[in-house]
């Protein structure tokens, strides 16, 4: 690597790797459950259970982010990281603040937690995505000040990048939005409406400027194209992205109480929103064919140009397909937003995170690429894991069309259980097609460790 | 049109862009804000609902169940389960919970007092009397 600072991206990418299999791992369980509704009851309930799941997916993403940044930073900016010893620091505190966050919602009953962790004072808990307990909250905060500190006086001291600046922007947003996870009115509709802040501008707004952000600059590094080009790619992607999820966010207000207008702004700017996902696919695909170089890490071309794909596929066109009112209507709070959040979030931010890591962690590691070996490894990995998310996502469309059917557009609705049961075999389908993600992903640590004739020296 | 498009240019169109439509963003909030005391049942707000609510929050309900189409779809949707089954039944089913039934999805017993039943009630019916704009299509959520 360039810098010795870079360094400390190293434990930020193995934690998040150790975290998302933590995270599969409860998927496991969640879609057992699914099917064999008593499994693990009461020991593991299907809400912690979840909680667990989604709860390590934000934040291995955000160790994975970190470490991007940390990686990526001082490269672009070409200096040192402002204060290495910061970053491990929170590093520690991160790992150490979310792993007792898990064992809590593991242990203690969930509404102990609240009360033992200062719920009663400030009441945030018990919101979708949202569940940790105040003091990790403000462990959170503390945590990505730190880190937006450290990154900013980086980049203020070093060269400015278009690259540096939209991670920059990109980050601040994430730490800004999330403090509306202290706010929780008691009036349900402002609560909720309060609370897409968070999760809505995060995943179609400011993440998609980090994403764009990582993807662009593993697309220089791999590429050699110039990076005027790449540059002002950039920029058009992230107009699109946030001209249209700012207002998109709308398509999260059809039902909840808020003002019926929200149905013709929300469906008509979030049906846009697939279009700087598609942006992103063709600027990947279009750079690397214009690539000026053939850089010897092939599996990080293929997770980068994979990312575009799945991203447009879950974001872009799953999201489309339920994000008119009218469609919405039926379809609001069913399998089918599982199905599109399965997709959305793997193809836009695991690809992604997993892409620089695919990138950088030879780097780290003393060397320009792996030998053929691991990479054909992983690239096994990656086609495991990407077609098992396909079908994951396949399957839980069909138990979408069908529950839809069943419970919401027949004349003679059947109840939610009732329906429940009729979509067994798509959710068997679906276990078995996690299993098989799951064996990708044990493929993916195995290319780790295959030894073989590494490529290139390091280069800088 | 790369000689013609520069960076200056996408660049001041994304700060332009985003400013704008942020902007409108929040005049659209605005707006909302002045327009849901006629639609979300504010006035039904009494210190029991908001009890309940926080019962709904730190029982974690949100991650079996949906609440107006969010949260986990494990269980069924209690938006409207007021209407739907009315109090008594609501409470009678959580102190039945769990049922134990061999390979059946299982509710845990939260171990509510008569009290925090009575108030779990309350916020679920306040919530039940929201103008969802006719949301969910039927009854069953």
């Amino acid at each position: 690597m360039q810098y010795k600072s870079q360094a400390v991206a190293m434990p930020y990418f193995i934690a998040a790797i150790g975290l998302f299999v933590g995270q599969i791992i409860f998927g496991l369980i969640l879609g057992l459950q699914y099917v064999v509704g008593d499994f693990l009851f009461p020991e593991i309930p299907f809400n912690v259970a979840r909680m667990v799941h989604t709860n390590l997916l934000i934040v291995w993403l955000l160790f994975g982010f970190m470490g991007a940044a940390y990686y990526l930073i001082p490269e672009e900016t070409e200096t040192e990281l402002f204060s290495p010893k910061l970053a491990l620091a929170m590093f520690w505190i991160f790992l150490v603040a979310g792993a007792l966050t898990i064992v809590g919602y593991l242990l203690v009953p969930y509404s102990t937690l609240a009360s033992m962790t200062g719920n009663d004072i400030l009441a945030t808990m018990g919101r979708e995505f949202l569940e940790q307990p105040l003091l990790t909250k403000i462990g959170i905060v503390i945590v990505a000040l730190a880190f937006l500190f450290n990154i900013t006086m980086t980049v203020l001291k070093g060269r400015k990048t278009v690259i540096s600046i939209v991670l920059l922007l990109g980050l601040w947003g994430l730490a800004i939005f999330f403090l509306f996870s202290f706010y929780n009115p008691v009036n349900l509709v402002r609560d909720k409406f309060y609370w897409w802040w968070v999760v809505h501008l995060w995943v179609e707004g400011v993440w998609e400027l980090i994403m764009a952000a990582m993807l662009a600059f593993v697309l220089i590094k791999v590429t050699g194209v110039d990076r005027e080009v790449i540059e002002k790619w950039l920029y058009v992607i992230i107009t699109l992205a946030l001209v249209t999820g700012i207002i998109g966010t709308g398509h999260h207000y059809f039902w909840i109480g808020t003002p019926e207008y929200w149905q013709w702004w929300g469906s008509i700017f979030s049906a846009l929103e697939p279009i700087p996902f598609f942006a992103m696919t063709v600027f990947a695909f279009n750079m690397v064919n214009r690539r000026r170089r053939e850089h010897p890490n092939k599996a990080a071309v293929l997770w980068a140009l994979g990312t575009g794909v799945m991203a447009f596929l879950g974001a872009g066109v799953w999201g489309f397909l339920h994000t008119l009112a009218p469609v919405n209507y039926f379809t609001h709070g069913s399998q089918i937003t599982a199905a599109h959040g399965h997709m959305a979030f793997y193809g836009a931010y695991v690809m992604v995170v997993i892409t620089m890591i695919s990138y950088a962690m030879p780097i780290l590691r003393g060397r320009a690429a792996n030998s053929t070996k691991a990479q054909v490894l992983e690239m096994w990995a990656f086609w495991l894991m990407t077609i098992a998310m396909v079908f994951i996502t396949l399957f839980l469309t069909a138990a979408g069309i069908l529950q839809v059917w069943l419970q919401r557009v027949s004349d003679t609705p059947m109840s939610f259980m009732a329906t429940q049961d009729q979509l067994m075999l798509f959710y068997w389908m679906r276990e078995w097609a996690g299993v098989m993600f799951f064996i990708g992903l044990l493929a993916y640590l195995a290319s780790f460790f295959v030894k073989g004739d590494a490529k290139g020296v390091v280069h800088g | 049109m790369s000689g013609i498009f520069t960076k200056s240019m996408a660049r001041n169109i994304f700060y332009g862009g985003t400013t704008f439509f942020f902007l409108l963003f929040l005049a659209l909030t605005f707006d909302t804000e002045r327009e849901l005391p006629n639609r979300d049942n504010r006035a039904a707000i009494t210190p029991e609902v908001a009890a309940g609510k926080h019962i709904w929050e730190t029982r974690n309900c949100l991650g079996c169940h949906t609440l107006l189409g969010e949260g986990a779809y494990f269980a069924p949707e209690l938006g409207n389960v007021y209407k739907r089954r009315g109090g008594d039944f609501i409470k009678g089913w959580m102190q039945a919970m769990p049922t134990g039934a061999p390979g059946r999805r299982q509710m845990p017993q939260f171990n509510l007092t008569d009290e925090e039943l009575d108030q779990l009630v309350a916020f679920l019916k306040y919530t039940s009397e929201i103008n969802t704009a006719n949301w969910p299509p039927n009854i069953e959520g």
